[in-house]
């Protein structure tokens, strides 16, 4: 055993852990264990590399290391600790832009130590060598994609920029057109290796992943977020390629795959294919139905509300991205108590792409302490709306749309929904009669048991609960 | 909505001998809530005892046999004659008993119009169908009526008595067969006082036969239900002991009541001619299946025969009908819980969604076009409540049986799924070939973590999903590792880029667990 066998002995270890980790998110009694496993897989590979790097490094190095780990420490401990849940979605792109600019660097600085220094060339064959150049134009390239297409993420879901889908003409060419020139660049780089041509191709990512996702619509962000989540692994074992580090490689494979199957779990939730959703907005299809008479739709008061949820014998709960922006996660989960409290089933119907971010919506209701074996997926509770006396349809639109089912023109057409119509009443908490993100009429407003209850979502359902 | 109602017909039957009628004055008022505008041919329900007065009190109106017949949806019992379908507006939809694996011709000759048919006795059998499924109801109906035709040709008391004028032993009864028809059978003759044993070749009816103050019969040989919920055709060993079984019986029992059916398939053949011989004359046999070709030797479909020593085999095969009020009812609701299902809106607008496995499966024409067979539908398809409680080590097998599609990782259908799959083998392949071995091992490495991260995030719960992102946002700052090696290897551009690189990565890691853990520790259970 030598340093270098013992670090990749530990590395074994660690890819395990990081394994289990995951394994063990998957049901929520173990999940807490399963970050303590994530938490010492990674202790233990940082420890190996510490001691390898600190071994060849000079003192200087050594502090370095240890100054920048600790600054980023203590900011990550700090937003961790501040974040409110609702914000979850910007902190998540916004790590993920981290470890797509981190994969930048570590390409750049591959580049810099072999090709550009020479530095180490004589070490690498010749076949080696060619393999080398196209791992660092990969890495980079993947890595740079992930930053910008992060940040702008991270804009559009913290407010800074519009959330509407930015529409370039032609902008599926533009796509296509930065992929080609991503494959002409990497051949050429791998051809004969030079700084201008790196600075091209890292050019040419940053502006594909800004386009990218700003012509993406701001209902379409669950998706972008665990595609971004994804690319982040993808970079990550691009790196290990490069460093010739199977830890990155196993690492960020999982996360790849990870992030992968999220966006597609999201996109059978919106009956779209992951193509359709990347390559274009939701809210560019104004829909055939925009002019339709839907006919009028009946008002509720909070207190009539209560009085109905007094008589009710089960409630319904379906949230959407609307209850996250009131914060009225909170008095919700004060009115089921108070409901269970007085016998009354309450629970709550979650659609999967409801909110900004895959299991948004129950982490918001975690917070304000809802058991979550209350919390029902889509498939759960839809064969139960008929027999269901409320419904409270709060900050939800899209996702409880019946045009999704009835109309076959209308741009939603297909997209599985949660059935809250068959239930013997709902009530819609709604600021306005808009429509949602993606633009479409909702006649489940218009429905002879429908009554909308106007106004800001969390002061009405307090509004409910003090007159309960 | 500016489009108007749809209207809907219930029309009287054509077959001899039929008395059933497919709504009746109790489920008219549904069919009208849903939207529908409701006609009913005059007389259709009267061999059901309903008449025309009453069906118009509860909101249908009395119309001719064309109008009816050329309403927008058609409701019927039996499946259409050759002049029926003719009768059929373009357009239309129909909705009654097919049979469509028995009768291929039959499917084959309503796909030649330009409508749409709905088989009442293609229900899936899933608890979400029940409320549609006409063949456990009808069978419920006839299992009753069979006990009551055994009793009427039996020239005794079911129930045993000590009188005055001696003592009366009760009748030993054997019900062959405990699916809906025999449970009802033999809960019927139960409450007449008889002495009941049944038998069947899957054993966990045993308990519901039980439940009912019956005697379950073993064969002792194990046999399986498919996982339709159906029996499936038993094994030779099991035929040979229940042979000698149904020899042991036949000698001591009174009454015989069979309901074996496997589907798709002739009645497997239970009583042979030899085992009615041992009988004791005045016995009774009701064969149910004596449509299906008889579970009895000796059966003649639609009479009741004697046999030579003296026992009654009954084979009719209009069991249920012979209670038409009860059976139009039951009937009756039957078709007006699947309107309700096709009529989402309740706006009387039909939508047939072939998302829905139980419109699909029942569908065997839709705008001519033959949609018979449905794909398979396996009964034990409860929606996996729980798809993260399966263990995490062997998720592959469980998929078979798995039908929800937003649980699990799904792959474009049939051909194109295999074209694809090929051409990813065939890239690996040349990119591998071609490449140097230490490009090999990443490789290597790189393809079976993609494969266990996939098996392993397909199993986690929906509601954990964002700490499972911000979980492997935290281990995807391993990308440290990088920069850390990085460090102190090169000039110092590479020092400064890698210091930065190490920064921003910490951020990720100690940020990640630390939300992952503030978050997990929120849920909590009630």
């Amino acid at each position: 055993m030598n340093l270098a066998t013992a670090a990749q002995a530990a590395y074994i270890v660690a890819a395990l852990l990081f394994i289990l980790s995951l394994a063990g998110l998957s049901k929520h009694e173990t999940a807490r264990s399963g970050v303590a496993l994530g938490i010492s897989g990674m202790t233990i590979a940082l420890a190996a590399t510490f001691v390898l790097a600190a071994d060849g490094g000079d003192n200087l190095a050594t502090a370095l290391l240890l100054v920048a780990m600790a600054i980023g420490a203590a900011i990550g401990l700090w937003r961790a600790r501040i974040v409110e849940m609702t914000a979850m979605p910007e902190l998540i792109a916004i790590l993920h832009s981290f470890v797509g600019l981190a994969a930048v660097l570590v390409g750049w600085n591959g580049f810099l130590e072999v090709e550009y220094g020479g530095g180490s060339r004589a070490e690498l064959p010749g076949s080696l060598l060619g393999i080398h150049h196209a791992e660092v134009s990969v890495g980079v390239f993947i890595g740079a994609l992930t930053f910008t297409g992060s940040v702008v993420a991270f804009l559009k879901l913290s407010g800074r920029i519009d959330a509407k889908p930015m529409m370039l003409p032609g902008k599926n060419q533009l796509n296509l057109g930065a992929l080609a020139a991503f494959a002409v660049l990497t051949v050429l780089f791998v051809i004969s290796p030079n700084l201008g041509l790196l600075v091209a191709l890292t050019v040419v990512a940053l502006l594909l992943g800004w386009h990218l996702v700003a012509s993406i619509g701001g209902g379409d962000m669950p998706v972008v977020v665990s595609m971004l989540n994804s690319y982040s692994g993808w970079a990550a074992a691009a790196s290990g390629f490069l460093l010739d580090n199977n830890l990155l490689i196993v690492t960020g494979a999982l996360v790849g795959s990870s992030g992968a199957y999220l966006s597609y779990v999201m996109c059978q939730a919106m009956n779209r294919s992951f193509i359709s959703v990347i390559a274009g907005g939701f809210g560019i299809e104004a829909g055939p139905s925009g002019d339709r008479d839907y006919g009028e739709h009946r008002e509720i008061t909070a207190e009539e509300t209560a009085d109905l949820l007094r008589e009710a014998k089960s409630v319904v709960i379906t949230p959407g991205y609307g209850m996250a922006v009131a914060q009225a996660q909170y008095p919700v989960a004060e009115l089921t108590r108070k409901l269970r409290e007085r016998g009354v089933e309450v629970r709550f119907g979650i659609h999967p792409v409801a909110g900004r971010l895959p299991g948004h919506m129950n982490v918001l209701l975690a917070e304000a302490k809802v058991p979550y074996d209350i919390v029902l997926e889509m498939d759960e509770i839809n064969d139960d709306f008929a027999t269901t006396s409320v419904v409270l349809v709060i900050g939800a639109n899209d996702t409880v749309n019946p045009a999704a089912i009835d109309d076959p023109g209308s741009p939603i057409a297909g997209m599985p929904v949660l059935r809250v119509w068959e239930a013997e009443n709902v009530i819609v908490f709604k600021r306005s009669m808009a429509t949602g993100y993606a633009g479409v009429q909702n006649p489940l407003f218009f429905r002879p048991n429908s009554k909308m209850l106007f106004g800001d979502a969390r002061q009405r359902v307090e509004e409910i609960v003090a007159a309960l | 909505m500016s489009h108007s109602a749809q209207r809907l017909g219930v029309v009287a039957e054509s077959a001899p001998g039929e008395t059933r009628v497919a709504a009746t004055p109790a489920t008219v008022p549904q069919l009208v809530s849903l939207g529908y505008e409701v006609i009913v041919e005059s007389g259709a329900g009267r061999r059901s005892g309903y008449t025309d007065e009453e069906y118009g009190r509860a909101g249908a109106r009395i119309a001719g046999h064309d109008e009816t017949w050329a309403a927008d949806i058609v409701l019927k019992v039996n499946a259409p004659t050759a002049d029926e379908i003719a009768a059929l507006r373009d357009g239309a939809t129909l909705v009654s008993l097919i049979g469509p694996a028995a009768n291929p011709a039959l499917v084959d000759e309503l796909a030649r119009r330009p409508i749409t048919v709905l088989a009442m006795d293609a229900v899936p059998r899933v608890s979400r169908a029940q409320a549609l499924d006409v063949l456990s109801s009808m069978a419920n109906i006839a299992g009753y009526r069979a006990v009551i035709e055994a009793a009427h040709a039996f020239g005794r008391l079911f129930t045993g008595q000590v009188t005055a004028a001696g003592k009366v032993p009760p009748a030993k009864v054997l019900v062959a067969g405990a699916g809906v028809a025999g449970l009802a059978a033999i809960a019927t003759a139960t409450s007449l006082g008889a002495i009941v044993r049944a038998t069947d070749p899957r054993p966990e009816v045993a308990e519901q036969v039980r439940s009912l103050g019956a005697e379950y019969l073993d064969v002792g040989v194990a046999q399986e239900s498919g996982a339709d919920g159906y029996a499936r055709e038993t094994t030779q060993d099991y035929d040979r002991r229940a042979a000698e079984m149904y020899a042991e019986q036949a000698a001591e029992v009174d009454i015989v009541i069979t309901t074996a059916l496997i589907p798709g398939r002739p009645a497997p053949r239970l009583l042979t001619a030899e085992h009615v011989a041992l009988m004791r004359p005045g016995s009774v046999i009701v064969d149910m299946a004596a449509a299906q070709g008889g579970n009895v030797e000796g059966t003649v479909p639609g009479e009741a025969v004697v046999t030579g020593n003296g026992v009654t085999i009954i084979g009719y095969t209009d069991l249920a009908g012979r209670l038409p009020a009860q059976a139009s009812q039951l009937f009756g609701t039957n078709v007006a819980n699947l309107m309700k299902l096709l009529t989402p809106g309740k706006d009387g607008r039909l939508v047939l969604d072939f998302d829905d496995m139980v419109q699909r499966a029942m569908t065997v024409v839709r705008d001519g076009e033959k949609t018979w067979p449905p794909p398979p539908v396996p009964v034990s398809a409860t929606p996996a409540a729980t798809p993260a409680a399966r263990p995490a080590a062997a998720p592959a097998p469980a998929r078979a049986a798995d039908p929800s599609p937003a649980g699990r990782p799904q792959s474009p259908p049939g051909r194109r799924r295999h074209l694809i799959t090929a051409a990813a083998a065939a890239a690996l392949f040349l990119l591998t070939a071609f490449s140097p071995n230490a490009l090999i091992e990443h490789v290597t490495v790189f393809v079976l973590s993609i494969v266990i991260g996939y098996y392993v995030i397909g199993n986690v719960h929906h509601a954990l999903h964002t700490p499972l992102m911000s979980i492997t946002n935290a281990i995807s700052g391993i990308i440290v590792v990088g920069a850390l090696l990085q460090i102190g290897r090169g000039d110092a551009v590479v020092a400064v880029l890698s210091f930065a690189a190490i920064l921003l990565a910490s951020i990720n890691i100690v940020g990640g667990f630390a939300v992952t853990r503030r978050m997990l520790g929120m849920f909590t259970r009630s």
